[in-house]
């Protein structure tokens, strides 16, 4: 028995300690650099903690931590609180565009014949797998404005002058969609799937119109469904980076590109780090919503 | 009244899976395009996939790139695995919650987060940026994804196989080799392959934890499309696309056989126990 508590103990304490060493410890380290501040030095920022020098040069770096780049970030002057607002705007707008596409395909699948769902699966996952720079990628040449959809319009005669899409929020939009679209579809699928059909049969025989029935029966019984796809696509996309920056135009302003910037442009870490925790701060609650219902799911059955 | 939604439904999954495949096809055929303007259709050729042979930065990053996501998934697996058997078998245990807060967290975390978070630990500690610390990175955000994939296998199993070879004496290590490994082994090959692939895939943690010398294959890709998109760029994307797929299309069908085989194994042992 005593042998069997050892292993139990190491199975649980080697994941635990590697994540509290490499994914908790890390958020400290960044709020702490966040009450720092920029020096040109290495590391670029002070006070640096060194335990060696004991108690006191401890305290005294302690006494060095201030709020400058919190007032920093959150004042109207500078352009991190419109980033964060419309980081918030750009993601609830995509999140709710992925639910309007993503829910008809996650619904026709979980009505097609049994034998093919296996297949249609895995072409919801395939893009998936395939990289996701790639698939940022691809869209540069379709909404350039020389290029494949602008070719496509115009020789339809739908346009007489090249669309401005690329380099704007609408290919943010397309971009998010895009990319993020797997991760709704899935979620919605497999609650949508879990449905018993017969209370739609039921509901036909009592004479209830199939529209009525859809968000009568259908809807509320996706919504765990719901909840899941728009939280898994909704909180990295408000910290996304890569889709505003090479979708989007100069005026597109994300926190996430604002974070990037700050680091490798302006080189200023203690700023990125306040960033960092402001953004982390607002993601929190739907953070702790997200995790809730994966805990139910994965335990609850 | 079904028939009247299958009209509507095979609308939604034709156009769903056009929006869905159509760019890429764009992006796979404009690599075999004769001419430097990408938009511009000049003829068939493959003159742009010679051109990535002589590319040695390009090859040179996607050497590193392999390497790391091929350590960093076979470690991650490893974790995965540890962690999703401590979830799933382990009851309560102390600090339970925030062990699997730290397990879902990462999965939304924006990548800016995890990526500045890391370096910062790295520079605290003073570990030399490169290589290894793109890896241990790597390891970290894709060991949940891991978690997850062979947790989700785990909650389905058959627990009273488990529960009867340690009934007849064989110690828990035996047994975890012996009876759950091998069944839950295709959700282990899946966990491997999403962390390999999303260790190739990943830019954003890569840049933040990387250091001179250490450059992948998405920084690269990533430096050349900033300055606009050019065939190579196609042509590169075309052959991590086309590697991705016949990897992903076997070992769908190689699970696809083991599951047959693992349910068939499951109700010998079953009958097994019953004798």
């Amino acid at each position: 028995m005593a042998r069997s508590n050892r292993e139990r103990w190491l199975v649980v304490a080697i994941p635990y300690l590697w994540l509290a060493a490499l994914f908790l410890v890390p958020f400290f380290i960044v709020f702490k650099i966040s009450l720092s501040q920029d020096v040109t030095a290495q590391p670029p920022y002070e006070p640096v903690f060194d335990l060696s020098g004991g108690w006191d040069v401890i305290r005294d770096a302690l006494g060095q931590l201030n709020f400058d780049n919190y007032s920093y970030v959150l004042s109207w002057d500078n352009e991190f609180l419109m980033a964060y607002v419309s980081s918030l705007k750009i993601a609830a707008i995509s999140t709710f565009l992925l639910l309007l596409v993503g829910y008809p395909i996650a619904y026709a699948m979980a009505r097609a014949p049994k034998s093919i769902r296996p297949t249609l699966l895995m072409l919801v996952i395939l893009p998936f797998w395939t990289s996701f720079l790639i698939r940022v990628y691809s869209w540069i040449g379709i909404l350039s404005p020389e290029g494949l959809l602008n070719q496509f319009l115009s020789w339809l005669g739908a346009i007489d002058q090249p669309l401005e899409l690329l380099n704007t929020d609408t290919a943010v939009y397309i971009g998010i969609v895009y990319s993020y679209l797997p991760f709704m579809i899935l979620p919605l699928y497999s609650a949508l799937e879990k449905m018993d059909e017969t209370l739609l049969e039921a509901a036909a025989d009592l004479g209830c119109p199939p529209l009525a029935a859809f968000w009568k029966i259908t809807w509320p019984l996706s919504l765990p469904g719901v909840f899941a796809g728009c939280l898994l696509c909704f909180i990295p996309a408000v910290g996304e980076f890569v889709i505003p920056d090479l979708l989007g135009g100069s005026d597109t302003m994300m926190i996430g590109k604002s974070l990037w910037t700050e680091f490798s442009v302006n080189r200023s870490w203690t700023v990125a780090s306040a960033v960092a925790v402001l953004l982390l701060i607002v993601l929190v609650v739907p953070i702790v919503f997200y995790q809730n219902i994966q805990q139910r799911q994965m335990e609850g059955r | 009244m079904r028939k009247g939604f299958s009209a509507f439904n095979v609308t939604a999954l034709v156009l769903g899976f056009t929006f869905l495949y159509v760019p890429i096809l764009l992006l796979v055929i404009y690599s075999f395009n004769a001419s430097r303007l990408v938009t511009v259709w000049g003829g068939f050729s493959t003159e742009w996939y010679w051109k990535l042979l002589e590319n040695d930065q390009l090859l040179d990053a996607a050497w590193v790139t392999l390497r790391v996501a091929f350590i960093s998934a076979s470690v991650a697996t490893v974790l995965g695995t540890l962690a999703a058997i401590a979830l799933t078998r382990y009851g309560r245990f102390t600090g339970r919650t925030l062990f699997s807060g730290m397990i879902y967290a990462p999965l939304v975390m924006p990548d800016v987060i995890t990526g500045l978070s890391l370096l910062l630990l790295f520079v605290a500690v003073n570990f030399d940026r490169g290589f290894w610390t793109i890896t241990l990175a790597h390891i970290t955000f894709t060991m949940c994804f891991v978690c997850v994939v062979v947790q989700s296998r785990l909650v389905t199993f058959d627990r009273s196989l488990e529960e009867a070879a340690l009934d007849l004496g064989c110690p828990p290590l035996r047994t975890f080799f012996v009876i759950t490994l091998p069944i839950i082994l295709p959700a282990v090959v899946s966990g491997w392959m999403l962390a390999f692939t999303l260790s190739l895939d990943d830019l954003v943690i890569a840049s933040f934890t990387t250091g001179p010398g250490a450059t992948t294959l998405p920084m690269r890709i990533y430096s050349q499309v900033r300055l606009g998109v050019t065939p190579e760029i196609n042509a590169i994307c075309t052959i991590l696309i086309a590697i991705v797929t016949v990897v992903v299309v076997s070992a769908s069908i190689v699970t696809k056989r083991q599951e047959i085989e693992r349910q068939k194994a499951e109700r010998l042992a079953a009958a097994g126990v019953m004798e």
